[in-house]
């Protein structure tokens, strides 16, 4: 076995092991996402929510999306960004739910996505551009709330989801303003500055901390899961059976992008790979010539 | 290369099942016209919960999987430098080729918005450096294109004698033949990278993907285990063709590949299990349902597959063909469960293929096997000659 063989070997283990020792030291501490300066969010309290649905025809008419209170989607879709959905299991054992996009800090759809058709962008607001979108669906795969849909029955399809409202901006004050808050007659949803939203979210848990759940230290979804969102939630009952994943306070398969950055830094494993491929190469085809010349 | 000349097969084109092949294709071709009518919902059973089917999980991660032949075979013919491979590496470029375009084609049908797809290569300034699935796209792209490069000096071959344009092909190959190393180069790196990055992919899907399949090394697992399905598809692709064209059977050079197609597989193996019990998830392995029983049904498989490899067992041919399908069989189980099985996005979700759906995909292997039987009659690529009545 030749030199250069042998250092090629090492090359292509290199390339391996550094895709595997990446996720080793990683998961002694995961990436912690930076709360964007201007982070607008939105607040959803199920405890004062009375499951009107005015928000979710508010939403629909703020973003020209067909349908009508008559006949209430069930679930987001290709034509829905915003929903309120029914948990009953009896009456100690029920709430409403709100569901729309988290704007997490470190979006996993936004980490999927090729060439930046989902990204978070100003106020923090994971936008969508169609004209970035080959519509892949990878972000459907990434997303831990399930949150992008797909227009399934179109020849022209586009990912549909909730963005915040971010074509409203008001003029008095520079920021967007979601639909969906401005109606809630109950403030069960509300928007506004993330550290405010979360200022107010602690407020309400220490003026009524019975109400929410878990009884003793009442949780705010979203402060810390799946690295942090901007959509807070307050329920008084476990998020689980609300829908919302317990998902740990790393962001949502944040590994594989640590890997891609890992082998990928700067090009030079690829790069190097590559000159060694080719020298290896050269070297044996010199090697094959000779025996013929002899 | 001249001790083992690869010839045309020749003989007639347009046989009675090959004219089956063109009206199965038709067909194909109207549903095709179809999907692009209406939209992916009305042909498959895809939906929002799962949003990738057989179309990627078959057609794209399976199909290139197999058409890893080309650059499983260039790592022992030109980095271990086993020139005694050398008669297996036209054909299996060629299914490489075949294989990687088709998987292109399936890609633009399974898209939404397959208008937009140019953009990906030419958009650099906004690549996301994040997306495992960018390099996966990229490199499958690019290696394409190189596949057929690799294969240019066959179709060259066909007309350096031509009157006409001789001249031109004579350089065409006189240029091949120095620029070959640094495009083999390319052709050893690239599905280096988009093999190992197609296990990455899955990844993102966190808690939705099973921790049996969800792990670190799925990148690593995948790399490896292409390297074994694409020995097991030059092994199967080379005993079937001599059937069929009834060339010259390869038989003692495939024998030969037993051995480094059972090291493959034993490395595989031993990651595997190494992987699950290096991070506690033995328990998972008889916990799981259904997926216990894909887990062990992949890996026993791969046992199988070794132990007709492995001893005296190899001698015999038909051993080794039947551990290359069961290689096969178990390396598109594992990427079935990865990308489907083992994903679980939450209650009210299910998939299972739409008739539509499976046709698409049988369409898109009868077009393969249709432009190789073309392919292999007309140009220099199979060794052996085949009886001129045939
Ligand atoms: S909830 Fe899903 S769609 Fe919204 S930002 Fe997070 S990952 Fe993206
Ligand atoms: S479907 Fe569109 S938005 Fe979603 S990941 Fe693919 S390209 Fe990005
Ligand atoms: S912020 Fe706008 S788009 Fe989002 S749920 Fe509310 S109304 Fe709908």
């Amino acid at each position: 076995m030749s030199f250069d063989r042998r250092k090629l070997l090492k090359g292509f283990a290199a390339v391996g092991a550094g895709a595997a020792a990446s996720a080793l030291p990683a998961e002694a501490s995961p990436p912690k996402p930076e709360v964007p300066p201007d982070a607008f969010g939105m607040l959803y309290d199920a405890t004062r929510c009375i499951g009107c649905r005015a928000c979710v025809t508010a939403c629909k008419n703020a973003n020209g999306l067909p349908g009508n209170l008559y006949d209430p989607p069930e679930d987001l879709s290709g034509d829905t960004k915003n929903i309120i959905k029914v948990y009953d299991h009896g009456k100690t054992d029920e709430s409403y739910v709100k569901a729309q996009c988290m704007h997490c800090l470190d979006p996993a759809c936004a980490r999927a996505c090729m060439i930046g058709a989902l990204q978070k962008r100003e106020f923090g607001i994971v936008t969508y551009d169609p004209e970035r979108c080959i519509g892949c669906r990878y972000c459907q795969v990434a997303c831990p709330y399930e949150i992008p849909k797909f227009q399934w029955d179109t020849p022209t399809p586009v990912i549909v989801k909730c963005e915040l409202c971010h074509h409203r901006i008001s003029k008095e004050t520079g920021k967007p303003m979601p639909a969906c808050c401005e109606v809630c007659p109950r403030e069960a949803v509300i928007s506004g500055d993330y550290r405010e939203l979360l200022a107010e979210a602690e407020r309400r848990i220490a003026e009524n901390p019975e109400r929410y759940w878990p009884a003793g230290s009442p949780k705010i979804y979203g402060k810390t899961d799946g690295g942090g969102t901007q959509v807070l939630y307050l329920a008084a009952v476990d998020f689980e059976k609300l829908g919302l994943p317990e998902l740990g306070e790393a962001p949502a398969g944040y590994e594989a992008a640590e890997i891609q950055h890992t082998v990928y830094q700067g090009f030079i494993a690829p790069v190097a790979l590559y000159g060694l491929l080719g020298a290896v190469l050269w070297k044996n085809r010199r090697s094959a010539e000779k025996k013929e010349e002899e | 290369m001249a001790q083992h000349e690869a010839l045309p097969v020749g003989g007639p084109l347009m046989t009675r099942p090959f004219k089956l092949l063109l009206g199965f294709l038709f067909f194909w071709a109207i549903l095709l016209i179809y999907r692009f009518a209406v939209g992916i919902g009305p042909v498959s059973g895809l939906s929002d919960g799962y949003p990738w089917g057989i179309w990627i999980a078959f057609d794209v991660v399976t199909g290139t999987a197999l058409a890893c032949g080309g650059y499983a075979v260039a790592i022992l013919c030109y980095i271990l430098n086993k020139g005694k491979y050398h008669p297996l590496v036209r054909p299996a470029i060629l299914t490489s080729a075949l294989g990687y375009s088709l998987a292109g084609l399936s890609i633009i049908i399974d898209v939404g918005r397959p208008w937009l797809i140019h953009r990906i290569p030419l958009r650099f300034h906004i690549w996301n450096h994040s997306s495992a699935l960018l390099e996966v796209a990229l490199c499958v792209m690019a290696y394409t294109g190189v596949l057929w490069l690799e294969l240019a000096p066959a179709f060259l071959e066909k007309y350096k004698d031509s009157p006409k344009v001789g001249a031109m092909a004579r350089a065409g190959l006189a240029f091949f033949d120095k620029a070959m190393i640094w495009i083999v180069a390319m052709g050893l790196l690239l599905p280096t990278m988009h093999q190992s990055s197609l296990g990455t992919v899955m990844l993102i899907a966190g808690w939705k993907l099973h921790p049996l399949w969800a792990s670190p090394v799925i990148p690593l697992l995948f790399l490896i285990s292409c390297v074994g399905m694409g020995y097991a598809v030059v092994v199967a692709e080379s005993s079937l063709s001599s059937h069929v064209f009834r060339t010259e059977a390869e038989s003692g050079m495939l024998t030969k590949l037993a051995t480094p197609m059972a090291i493959v597989l034993g490395l595989f193996l031993l990651l595997r299990f190494a992987d699950v019990l290096f991070r506690g998830e033995f328990g998972l392995m008889f916990s799981s349902g259904l997926l216990s029983l894909m887990f062990w049904l992949e890996n026993l498989l791969m046992f199988w597959s070794i132990f007709l490899l492995s001893g005296h067992r190899r001698e015999r041919f038909s051993n080794i063909a039947s551990a290359a399908l069961l290689m096969i069989l178990s390396g598109a189980l594992y990427r079935f469960d990865a990308y489907i099985v083992a994903y679980d996005p939450g209650p009210g979700w299910s998939y299972f293929p739409s008739l539509a759906e499976v046709l698409i995909t049988l369409g898109i292997v009868v077009l393969e096997v249709a432009a190789y039987i073309v392919i292999v009659k007309t140009f220099p690529i199979l060794t052996g000659r085949a009886p001129a009545d045939h």
